[in-house]
């Protein structure tokens, strides 16, 4: 302590501006926390936490909340989440399953296979899309993607099976998942690549003198070598898909319906509507004090299913840290 | 460094280096072989992809494209003839940008500054560096409705357009308060690591000539950290000009740039406009304009100013040689 007092002042000086400085935005940040907690606590005191289940129709719930009073009864406040939950975690996980499939493939191509010149081009390339904004994948998806599929993949019979209950137009799960998938699939291959590329090679080396070939040694020492880093990219990218909004609210749908996987594979044309889209849509809506609860309700469950994410990817990668190569 | 190693090398023996491989490659079992197969299917299946990506938004771009189209403003109009260009929205965009840059860069810069150099006590040092982190995780939705409630209070009434029952809730500065936070994880997280990264003999030839430690950051280490800083920035700038929840929610969408009042830099803060983002949302079958010939247009305006952004990263990377700490690691 008396070591601090005898530094010069101006230098004791700057360290607490800076740290103030500092402190402000993890101030800053906290009371953004309790700030969509305060907006969000109408609902979880009328509902408690049964508004996460299912039940009724999302979408006249929340069409009957647009138009409450400025003070509106406690059974205004009535809210079923379920349909866009459901549909948040189906759109996620399969495109989080798809891209690290593919990012898995793709960056140890990259890595061990591609010729110089492939090589050379295609590191740029992914970076470049792991760059393009996400409202371009979203103008594809709605502009190209969807006629397509509604003219050659729905047949007239598909969209008249289901007609009583909803309204096939080549929007919903399938185009949703390929979008989401081709938008988190580059930033993945980007940080598998770049912890790949950081392996030493005389652990590979190693590997293919005692027998292995050089798929397997890349297989068994380079990928477990990273496997922190595999976890990391897969937080993220989870992430970004559970929390984008504008690309999903263009090609998902925009209906709270939840997708039936008893009916075949006409399941993958269902429109559905995740969490990030609904509150896109209702964002003109938010002066509707009912409506504004439940809103701010769904983006703390946004808020708080990305803070569990990266923490278990801490938690995860503790035990994974002995052998890895980098973060 | 590693793969050009590994190509000359394969190049100087290539032709028992080829055969060899291709006979082991028939003896690798069989679930192995598939892999392989799988590996290079995918790898170049992205390869497709990408260029597929790249080359649809530029013929369709270039194809709707009039250079009439960047110095028109934009009309709400039925037909695309008439509808105008999006001098507005690009206008907007570089605003935005230049405001969400210029509140997160001090920010970003300070926070890192004082987590690394200073960081006493270590607790706060570990709040700050999570709380970036979180904000980092946070959805750009979430940020949009957070800056719309926060700039609905009535103390922030001043920051955006004004409305009878109250503050409006929507600007140019509110959406660039929050755009900040959208940029300061990557200026925050380039910063630190240059610091980190800033060899030790740096700091000790200062503290030898008598500077404090302050003046050593700000003479010495500062300096040293500035490509860090700029690619840092070029990254936060690409995510701003990328975002469009935060814009539909906090700009107002409206198609032209609104001020507020008249006075010449306060009131543009204080009005409301567009961006390209937006801008393409509303004119995609999804928005309210449907008019996709716009849409395509915009977005490869948009896409080229991504690619010039990614360009530049790459660029400041490698101005004025290698990076201090890998010449420390060259000359070690």
């Amino acid at each position: 302590m008396l070591a601090r007092l005898r530094r010069p002042w101006s230098d004791r000086r700057a360290e607490f501006t800076l740290g103030a400085a500092a402190c402000l935005v993890a101030v800053g940040i906290g009371l953004m926390i309790l700030f969509v907690a305060s907006r969000a606590w109408p609902t979880f005191s009328h509902e408690g936490l049964s508004w996460l289940g299912s039940g009724g129709n999302t979408d006249s719930q929340v069409g009957a909340m647009q138009s409450t009073s400025a003070h509106p009864p406690a059974s205004a406040y009535y809210f079923r989440a379920w349909p866009l939950i459901y549909a948040t975690l189906l759109t996620t996980g399969f495109a989080v399953l798809f891209g690290l499939a593919i990012a898995l493939a793709a960056s140890i191509f990259i890595v061990q296979f591609a010729p110089g010149p492939v090589h050379r081009i295609m590191k740029p390339v992914i970076r470049l899309l792991a760059a393009v904004p996400s409202v371009l994948y979203g103008l594809v998806g709605i502009l190209v993607l969807v006629p397509f599929i509604n003219n050659n993949l729905i047949t007239a019979g598909d969209k008249s099976s289901v007609a009583y209950v909803v309204e096939l137009t080549g929007t919903g799960l399938l185009v949703s998942v390929v979008i989401l998938t081709l938008m988190i699939t580059p930033i993945m291959t980007a940080l598998i690549t770049d912890a790949l590329e950081s392996v030493p090679r005389a652990w590979r080396e190693g590997a293919i003198a005692l027998g292995l070939n050089p798929l397997r040694a890349t297989m068994t020492v380079s990928l477990r070598a990273i496997r922190p880093a595999i976890v990391g990219a897969t937080a993220l990218a989870t992430a970004r898909a559970i929390g984008e909004a504008i690309v999903l609210s263009m090609v998902s749908g925009g209906r709270a319906f939840t997708p039936k996987f008893q009916d075949g594979l006409i399941v993958l044309f269902e429109p559905l509507k995740p969490l990030a889209a609904e509150i896109v849509q209702q964002a003109e809506n938010l002066s509707a004090p009912a409506l504004r609860s439940s809103m701010y309700a769904c983006a703390l469950l946004l808020l708080f299913s990305s803070f569990v994410l990266s923490l278990a990817a801490y938690i995860v990668r503790i035990p994974m840290r002995r052998y890895q190569v980098s973060n | 460094m590693a793969s050009a190693e590994s190509l000359s090398a394969r190049r100087l023996e290539a032709p028992r280096h080829r055969r060899g491989r291709r006979s082991s490659l028939r003896s690798w079992r069989l679930r192995d072989q598939v892999m392989f197969v799988l590996a290079w299917t995918v790898g170049l299946g992205l390869c497709l992809v990408a260029a597929t990506f790249v080359v649809f938004y530029a013929v369709e771009g270039i194809r709707y494209l009039h250079p009439s189209l960047l110095f028109t403003h934009p009309a709400p109009a039925v037909t695309q003839s008439q509808s105008g260009g999006f001098l507005d929205p690009i206008e907007g965009t570089v605003i935005l940008a230049a405001l969400g840059i210029a509140i997160a860069l001090p920010v970003a810069v300070t926070a890192a500054v004082w987590a690394v150099e200073y960081g006493r006590p270590r607790a706060l040092a570990r709040i700050v560096e999570s709380s970036i982190e979180i904000i980092a995780g946070t959805p750009d939705i979430v940020l949009a409705i957070f800056g719309l409630a926060l700039f609905q209070l009535g103390v922030f009434a001043p920051f955006s357009m004004g409305e009878p029952g109250g503050a409006y809730g929507r600007s140019f500065l509110a959406a660039g308060a929050i755009m900040s936070l959208v940029a300061l994880p990557s200026v925050y997280t380039a910063t630190r690591n240059g610091l980190i990264a800033t060899p030790r003999q740096l700091r000790e030839a200062s503290y030898a000539l008598g500077k404090t430690h302050i003046a050593t950051i700000r003479r010495v280490v500062l300096p040293a950290v500035r490509r860090d800083i700029a690619t840092g920035s070029t990254l936060g700038l690409g995510r701003i000009i990328g975002d469009t929840a935060i814009v539909l929610v906090l700009l107002g969408g409206t198609l032209r740039i609104q001020t507020e009042s008249s006075t010449p830099v306060l009131g543009l803060f204080r009005g409301v406009g567009s961006t390209l983002t937006s801008f393409i949302y509303d004119y995609s079958p999804s928005g309210d304009g449907n008019q996709p010939q716009k849409a395509y247009a915009a977005a490869f305006i948009l896409l080229l100013m991504v690619l010039i952004l990614n360009w530049l990263v790459g660029r400041i990377a490698r101005i004025g040689g290698p990076p201090l700490h890998e010449e420390r690691r060259l000359g070690a």
